[in-house]
């Protein structure tokens, strides 16, 4: 049994040796380097560009500007969901051009394109180009963009609203607040992030005049978005005219499954120059290109009754949008985000009202957990701080609104009908690893230190696998949400299997080549996973959302069904038996009841060999595709506690203990899932305490490197400790929820619970992520002077 | 433009390249070895990390001449043959990488690690690592894998 | 990235010599601050004159109560140095947590003094242990050797070759790190030497400067109680993105605190 085993991942041979092939590992004959020339400014009129001193420079092919690609005709980066606002309009959708011609609007912006025989080259002659601008306003903050009379981003979106938008029943809720013993409010902020993946993004353009095709080479999370959308929308590509490969890639957490202008600039270009052009970011022009994360100012109001039960959610949001509306950004606060405000709890009016905004920054989008994580940290620092106001220990709150494990399918009052789920075993488990019923004296010793120490929980849930189809087209997806894979049996019975979903750190080629050795009974070394090409892959709609075994493996766990299904007709032919008596077990077609038996290599070899087959029956060949359309989300969910240690003289913020348990649903590689969950913690956890990303007030990014922006280091971080208990997903053949995203959405409030927990002797009610030295000094500071 | 000669893991190699050339360059660019990464412009990251004469360095902040004469060993150098090193094995052991991309710079720095301290502990293995980013792995592993090459080498 | 031409005499007059005859000569030590500065072309030298090759400007040596340490010595062969150790083993933590374990390899003594930067943790060991810097022309006290963010008193050309430390009775360093970068957001480096007790401040400021008001409370009684009630103005103190003024401020008695701790 494959499945369920920590097999060792196949792609390490490559990785450990120096042999990955990344986008810039790529060089093509012939190739030419781009540079983009971007905005200094965050807000301005481009009055004229010239070009001269640029193109006389040594080496330089070519300088494009926004003017040059809008006469060739070419689109603008779309937008793939559509929201609608209060009143059924639709949102403001402004075009996003790959160049500008008119307008820059966030610092890091396209202004033009910089080709030359090296990179250098590029890289000087870029220097030289002189962009003559008009300098306009600019709107920086959500409480910026949403002030009277601000600067608009866009005249078309007045007041900066991207969309107004509702969710939940406003009546039943307000009908729940007024009958309420209490109400708990809380303001936040969700700050904003910059999801730094280690590779920086790249992408090399290609032209074939002889038969007019192009090839994209990207670092992509997901080549057949990237090629529908480029093809379709901006360059007018048809998709056999136009490849996208996405190679190894050095992780992504959601920042590369955007379509972004680089891509279309160096296709485009390469066109025009017949030539291939590559373009590689470096890391401080990621920080103004990559699609940022987060970014949410909340009010939320609990209602409560005598007893502690939840009877309303009330939650106003306003979500930065950035300047520009990237592939996935409108969908990230809308139905990533409030569809979740139910969270484990039984709350039966919700209503939720969130208001996106343009503002000069750089386009915001999902970035790991995409919504969601926002949803847990509004969610759970809220029954946090009920639990404090109404004197109950705030586990047991949690356990007297947890949705019971008898009640799924349980539909919220917020979209979501939830297949499964044991609140109470994650719960529980959490609770006795972490032993947080001995933390009290844990506390006694650290004060003896001089340490404040304190213990957080949250017990959150996700949604992953984005789906059905059918209802996210109702509401606004342009996309559809299904996945594909190929199962291509060999005549000698090794196994190719290719799949849609793309992998960039998460082990598909192991995972997946396990359900092919578990199902069909081959070794695992005999199974290929390939991903990443559109001329081999049907199609993809990529890897994010947690979605990738879920739907992909879902995807494949049908085609293998066609072929064992295949399989059991052509080993009824050639052991003269009706199919319906065949089994399939270990590899061995086996007539029921009887030692006679084919095995899969000698049925795949018939197949293709067919000089004995039913042929009039029976194509030849043994090969399945298959298309998976979830019946609905898959929803993981857990319990997080975290342990910190404050030093009240410096503010410092140790970290000093992780202990999660997770149902992520049915486990095929428990190595592979508690990695995912370690990276997801990282990132979670470099939210609540290191990492955010700071403009000043004129729209400069201050946090522009990673001098100033914190990443987590491997000293900023304790080991984890990583608990399962599993209630297998309801609706897909393997019984898997996904496992991407549960770290970072579940330890953010963890953290910050235990940090307020250790300040709550002191006085301190609230903070804000990060949780840094400076603001806990502070908090503890000002507690203290109030006395 | 200078000519340098140096050895890189294991071969003797000359090069003519501008004095501005980094040693990352003249490694991914002149001789071909592209698991040394750039993931960083300012130094940070430790993706592009090798060792020269036995130490970790951050080729991006090193010039190709400065490593004249000197004896370079990147991740392409460090297997024999088809086996792997006893870092590599452990990093496959542990599970310690995800997309790969910080691996070759990670691996080095912690064979620099234990050439220097044979037993580290847990806290010594986490500030070593400092210069080193990974985004996939929250490090939990990669410090189980430091742990367990030390202790197999040791024994 | 500018182009240059790289030198690599063997002698440090050779050194010199050739930064002399250069348009806009710098000395590359181990360019662990040259190196970016001159990626984001804010250093823009014609020439660089590598010191890597030149074996006097090497070695760490004991003579009586005084410590030299050559300017090409790395931050790591401080760190791990037993003569270091032995005779100020404060300077050996701070050698020890200075960057991260490449920029230690690479790094050296002299390159960060030369470049000043507000930040550097040895400039605050220098001006605590009224160290001197042995150039090829003169000896600079550190006391007037730091001049503003990246300037001191070196001339043009002019080249670090040592830096004689006399030792203290006792010496702690405590630095409190900024995440990202890991420079000092502040670094105090506490001496107790016959002549008194100095206490100098990295990261805090727009220069490395010595803390007149804890000196002199410690002068007084060399114990935390000193500092009780002993209020460190935030004026002048830098206040940007990675800290308030005001908790640099804080910071400086907390770091004295615990340097005091660990004496």
């Amino acid at each position: 049994m494959a499945i369920g085993q920590s097999v060792k991942r196949k792609e390490d041979a490559r990785f450990l040796t120096g042999r990955g092939v990344y986008t810039d590992d790529i060089n093509r004959p012939g190739q030419l380097h781009a540079v983009i020339v971007r905005s200094p400014l965050p807000h301005a009129r481009i009055a004229g560009i010239d070009a001269g001193e640029t193109l006389a420079a040594e080496g330089v092919v070519a300088v494009f500007t926004g003017a040059d690609m809008a006469a060739d005709g070419v689109g603008s980066l779309p937008c793939g969901w559509l929201i609608h606002n209060k009143d059924g309009s639709e949102m403001v959708e402004p075009p996003h051009p790959p160049l500008v011609a008119e307008r820059v609007r966030h610092v890091g912006d396209q202004v033009a394109v910089v080709i030359a025989e090296t990179r250098a080259q590029a890289k000087r002659a870029a220097q030289l180009l002189d962009v003559d601008y008009e300098d306009l306003d600019a709107v920086v903050s959500c409480a910026d963009a949403t002030e009277d009379g601000a600067p608009l981003v866009w005249d078309e979106a007045p007041g900066n609203t991207c969309y107004d938008w509702e969710l939940g029943d406003r009546e039943a809720t307000d009908a729940a607040f007024e009958r309420a013993a209490q109400v708990v409010e809380l303001d936040l902020v969700n700050n904003r992030l910059v999801p730094n993946a280690m590779e920086p993004r790249a992408a090399i353009g290609e032209y074939d005049p002889a038969g007019g095709n192009y090839t994209l080479t990207t670092t992509s999370q997901a080549p057949h978005v990237v090629r529908l959308l480029m093809g379709a929308f901006v360059l007018n590509l048809p998709e056999h005219k136009l490849r996208v490969v996405a190679p190894d890639v050095g992780g992504g957490f959601g920042s590369k499954i955007f379509h972004y202008a680089e891509e279309a600039i160096v296709t485009w270009a390469a066109g025009k120059l017949a030539r291939p052009v590559k373009w590689t970011a470096e890391r401080s022009e990621s920080f103004v290109s990559d699609a940022h994360g987060r970014d949410h100012v909340s009010h939320a109001e609990l209602a409560v009754d005598e007893q502690g039960q939840f009877l309303g959610l009330r939650v106003r949001t306003v979500a930065n949008m950035g300047a520009y509306l990237s592939t996935f950004a409108t969908s990230i606060p809308t139905y990533l985000y409030a569809t979740l405000l139910a969270g484990c709890y039984r709350t039966p009016a919700i209503y939720c009202e969130v208001r996106s905004v343009f503002t000069n920054t750089v386009p915001v989008d999902a970035y790991r957990g995409a919504g969601r994580p926002e949803a847990a940290y509004l969610l759970e620092r809220l029954v946090d701080k009920a639990a404090r106001q109404l004197g109950i220990d705030r586990i047991e709150l949690r356990r007297r609104n947890f949705i019971p494990k008898d009640a799924f399918p349980y539909a919220t009052p917020v979209a979501l009908e939830y297949d499964t789920g044991d609140y109470e075993a994650t719960l529980d488990l959490a609770l006795s690893q972490a032993d947080w019923d001995g933390f009290e004296s844990r506390r006694e010793e650290a004060a003896a230190r001089g340490k404040l120490r304190g213990i957080g929980a949250s017990t959150y849930v996700e949604a992953c696998g984005i789906a059905p189809s059918a209802v996210a087209g109702a509401l606004g997806a342009r996309a559809g949400l299904y996945e594909s894979a190929v199962v291509r049996v060999h005549p000698t019975g090794s196994v190719s299997v290719l799949t849609g979903s793309h992998s960039h750190g998460q082990g598909h080629e192991t995972t997946f080549a396990q359900i092919v050795a578990d199902r069909l009974g081959v070794d695992i070394d005999a199974v290929e996973v390939v991903h990443g090409d559109t001329e081999i892959i049907p199609f993809g709609m990529g890897t994010y959302g947690s979605r990738s075994l879920a739907v992909g493996g879902s995807a494949l766990f049908k085609a293998l069904d066609k072929v064992v299904a295949k399989g059991k007709k052509i080993a009824a032919h050639m052991l003269e038996a009706a199919a319906d008596d065949i089994e399939f077990a270990d590899g061995q077609f086996k007539v029921a009841g009887t030692e006679s038996s084919v095995a899969l290599d000698e049925v795949a070899f018939a197949a293709y060999v067919p000089h004995d087959y039913p042929i009039e029956e029976l194509e030849p060949g043994l090969e399945e595709t298959a298309f998976y359309d979830p019946a609905n989300f898959t929803f993981p969910a857990g319990c997080h506690i975290c342990e910190v240690e404050i030093d009240p003289e410096t503010g410092a913020v140790e970290l000093v203990g992780v202990t999660v348990a997770d149902d992520v649903g049915r486990v095929i590689n428990p190595m592979i899932v508690e990695g995912q969950i370690h990276g997801g913690l990282a990132q979670g956890i470099g939210q609540a305490l290191l990492e955010n990303c700071v403009y000043d007030e004129n729209g400069q990014l201050l946090t522009s490197s990673f001098m100033n922006y914190a990443m987590p280091r491997a000293a900023d971080l304790p080991s984890f400790d990583v608990g399962h208990h599993v209630t297998p997903c309801t609706h897909n053949p393997l019984g898997v929820k996904g496992v991407g995203e549960v770290g970072s959405i579940g330890v953010p409030p963890a953290v910050i619970n235990a940090v307020l927990d250790a300040l709550a002797p002191l006085g301190v009610g609230d903070i804000e992520m990060p949780a840094t030295p400076e603001r806990v000094w502070r908090a503890i500071r000002d507690a203290r002077a109030a006395g | 433009m200078a000519r340098m000669s140096l050895n890189v893991n294991g071969r003797d190699v000359s090069a003519d390249v501008p004095d501005a050339t980094l040693l990352v360059e003249l490694l991914r660019e002149h001789l071909d070895l592209r698991g040394v990464h750039v993931g960083c412009d300012t130094s940070q990251c430790g993706a592009c990390s090798v060792l020269v004469d036995g130490r970790s360095v951050k080729s991006c902040t090193m010039f190709a001449g400065e490593a004249d004469g000197s004896s370079v060993t990147t991740i392409e150098g460090l297997a024999d043959g088809a086996e792997l090193h006893p870092m590599q094995q452990a990093f496959r052991e542990c599970h310690a990488l995800q997309c790969g991309f910080c691996t070759p710079g990670m691996v080095l720095s912690a064979i620099d690690l234990l050439e220097r301290q044979p037993d580290p502990g847990e806290s010594e293995i986490r500030e070593w690592l400092e210069g080193n980013l990974c985004r996939c792995t929250g490090y939990h592993n990669i410090v189980e894998a430091v742990k367990s090459c030390a202790a197999a080498q040791r024994s | 990235m500018q182009d240059f031409a790289l030198h690599r005499p063997t002698s440090a007059a050779a050194a010199v010599e050739t930064c002399r005859g250069c348009d806009e000569g710098r000395y590359l030590a181990g360019g662990q601050s040259l190196i970016p500065m001159m990626k984001l072309d804010l250093a823009l030298p014609s020439d660089l004159v590598s010191l890597a090759g030149i074996a006097e400007l090497s070695g760490i040596r004991r003579e009586g109560e005084t410590l030299t340490i050559g300017a090409a010595e790395t931050h790591a062969a401080v760190a791990e140095s037993a003569e270091v150790a032995g005779a100020i083993p404060a300077l050996a933590g701070l050698a020890a947590r200075i960057g991260d374990a490449q920029v230690r390899n690479r790094g050296t003594l002299g390159g960060s003094i030369a470049h000043a930067d507000p930040a550097a943790d040895y400039p605050a060991a220098l001006l605590a242990l009224g160290a001197a810097i042995v150039t090829d022309r003169r000896e600079i006290e550190a006391e007037s050797f730091f001049a503003g963010p990246y300037e001191t008193a070196l001339e043009a050309g002019e080249l670090i070759r040592a830096a004689r430390f006399p030792i203290p009775e006792a010496a702690a360093y405590a630095k409190f790190p900024q995440p990202a970068s890991k420079f000092a957001l502040v670094g105090v480096f506490l001496a107790r030497t016959a002549e008194g007790v100095r206490v100098a401040v990295t990261g805090a400021a727009t220069t490395v400067f010595r803390a007149d008001a804890i000196e002199q409370a410690l002068e007084r009684s060399f114990e935390a109680s000193a500092l009780d009630g002993l209020e460190i103005p935030p004026d002048g103190l830098t206040d940007n993105l990675d800290a308030s003024a005001e908790y640099r401020a804080h910071l400086i008695g907390a770091m004295t605190r615990r340097a005091l701790t660990a004496i």
